[in-house]
């Protein structure tokens, strides 16, 4: 039985259809990474899998839960077995490093504050930080502050975790880095991992299984290895770095038309 | 004309529409708020109660004191102006004791309170839910009306009647300085004057309207906060139509209290 399974997943915003019906399984412990351009729906589709908004029509089934239909109460358990970490790290700027690490501990555990401290020291030893946890998220870099946001979305030890855009922003040693860090994260604690991103080189590094999204539709589901050879334009145009040839288009033509008529007639 | 019909039915939807939600939170955060009490709470954000109080009062105490003082001075002086011409400058004690108390300290409290810390709360949410900070509280299975609004809320409860009497205090100090220096009146004798002028009635009305002020001041910060989409020009905004709508409200629900204890008087 599949840990995340989406069922004809509709999603729209002021009648606009963002997600159109999507089917996806993603089985314990594997990697997939929700792939697409800017504005593909991928993260709409994560922000539906970890309950942060409902559907028009059709069921996220998170570990046998129907997140989209379960009350208040199942859905707060159910997020203490997913840890998030978003594209902006979303770490609480009031709090120090490990001060948001400790954040989930201290509310859904009983653990006492030195086992908290000791937790704490460890999540952050894992993703490289074990020294810069009296600092404030503001005097961390682009890289430390996504890796400190791991950090605070391994805190419960989750099932699963999600990572919106890790490498996003970054240069490619810090991206790598992370990449990395995914791989040696999955590998120790067996976890299951949903990754968004458009950075291919990370992408291929990291997943079992890569979901292809285009304007709201899967338009290839597979191993990195069938992705790579897949034939499906949208993924070709994707792989290949395929420009749309939004130039071409008789409005952008006109309008650099007119732009140099009214250019000749002023000189 | 049903343009007109039309722009008008729009606003008012619109007006319902944040009443309803001002009072959806509400009752969400009276809920949320058994966990923000000291003993019977969640020691944190009891913690976080207490740093809101000391922010939201104490910080707030010098400048309510100097804006008391000086509305003190300012009744009066305009009171004497025109009381002196009917022989009855003694007048000017029950004026600036029986307006303070009843009015002025807990109107000019409120205004304070609501530019300085109204904002403040409205700032913090919206940038808050700009950087993803609450979708982090929600997938770590914590509310944020519990964690970040019924804090502010206690604590602006706690704090506005305090300062209300703080406000009292030093108007009716102005008041007195008023009446040593232009009648040599002694502020030993002002003072006793002012007690036989003041019943309790009359600061037991003067704090109601300052809860009911906390309230409104609490709720529209954060409610502008919560309702912030877009970047940070939006947090801006939303940061001056809190201020705007909470002093709005304040007068609003000044006039009205003030009828209801005028009519209660009465009878």
């Amino acid at each position: 039985m599949p840990i995340i399974s989406v069922r004809d997943l509709v999603v729209e915003y002021d009648g606009r259809r963002v997600l159109n019906g999507l089917n996806l399984d993603i089985e314990h412990g594997e990697t997939m990474v929700l792939l697409g351009g800017s504005g593909s729906g991928k993260s709409t589709l994560l922000r539906q899998i970890i309950g942060l908004e409902r559907p028009k029509s059709g069921s996220v089934h998170v570990k046998g839960m129907d997140i989209t239909r379960c009350s208040e109460s199942e859905l707060k358990k159910t997020r203490l077995s997913i840890g998030v970490a978003f594209q902006s790290a979303a770490l609480f700027n009031s709090l120090t490093v490990e001060e948001n690490v400790a954040l989930p501990l201290r509310e859904h555990t009983r653990l006492a504050p030195p086992i908290i401290d000791l937790v704490v020291w460890m999540k952050l030893a894992g993703v490289g930080l074990a020294d810069f946890g009296k600092l404030l998220p503001q005097e961390l870099s682009g890289g430390m502050k996504k890796r400190a946001a791991v950090a605070r979305a391994l805190a419960l030890s989750p099932e699963i975790l999600v990572l919106d855009e890790p490498s996003a922003g970054l240069d490619p040693i810090v991206a790598a880095e992370l990449d990395e860090l995914i791989l040696l994260l999955k590998d120790n604690l067996q976890m299951t991992v949903i990754v968004v991103t458009h950075e291919l080189p990370s992408a291929f590094r990291i997943a079992d299984r890569i979901a292809m999204l285009y304007q709201g539709s899967f338009s290839s589901i597979g191993t990195k290895d069938e992705i790579k050879v897949s034939q499906n334009p949208r993924v070709r145009q994707f792989l290949d770095r395929i420009p749309e040839n939004i130039i071409q288009t008789p409005e952008v033509k006109a309008y650099i038309d007119k732009y140099m008529q009214s250019q000749e007639a002023y000189q | 004309m049903a343009n007109l019909l039309e722009s008008v039915g729009e606003r008012t939807i619109e007006h319902l529409d944040y009443v309803g939600s001002l009072n959806i939170q509400w009752w969400a955060t009276l809920r949320a708020m058994v966990q923000a009490l000291p003993f019977v709470g969640n020691r944190y954000r009891w913690q976080a109660t207490v740093r809101q109080t000391l922010e939201i009062g104490v910080d707030a105490m010098p400048m309510v004191a100097l804006m008391a003082i000086c509305s003190g001075f300012i009744l009066a002086m305009q009171g004497a102006s025109e009381l002196r011409r009917f022989g009855a400058v003694h007048y000017v004690i029950e004026l600036v004791a029986v307006g303070f108390t009843r009015e002025l300290g807990p109107l000019l409290t409120a205004i304070a309170v609501s530019g300085r810390s109204g904002s403040a709360f409205a700032a913090e949410i919206g940038t808050m839910k700009v950087t993803e900070e609450l979708d982090s509280l929600r997938v770590m299975a914590l509310e944020p009306v519990e964690f970040v609004l019924a804090p502010k809320y206690l604590a602006t409860l706690i704090s506005l009647p305090c300062l209300s009497v703080v406000s009292n205090v030093f108007g009716i100090l102005a008041g007195g300085l008023f009446m040593f220096f232009s009648t040599r009146l002694s502020l030993l004798l002002y003072f006793h004057y002012v007690f036989t002028s003041i019943s309790l009635r009359d600061v037991v009305t003067g704090l109601i309207k300052s809860l009911v002020f906390a309230t409104i001041i609490a709720h529209v910060g954060c409610l502008e906060g919560f309702r912030v989409r877009g970047g940070p020009d939006a947090v801006g905004r939303s940061t001056t139509t809190a201020v705007v709508k909470s002093t709005f409200l304040v007068i609003v629900a000044d006039a009205v209290f003030t009828a209801i204890f005028y009519f209660t008087v009465k009878s």
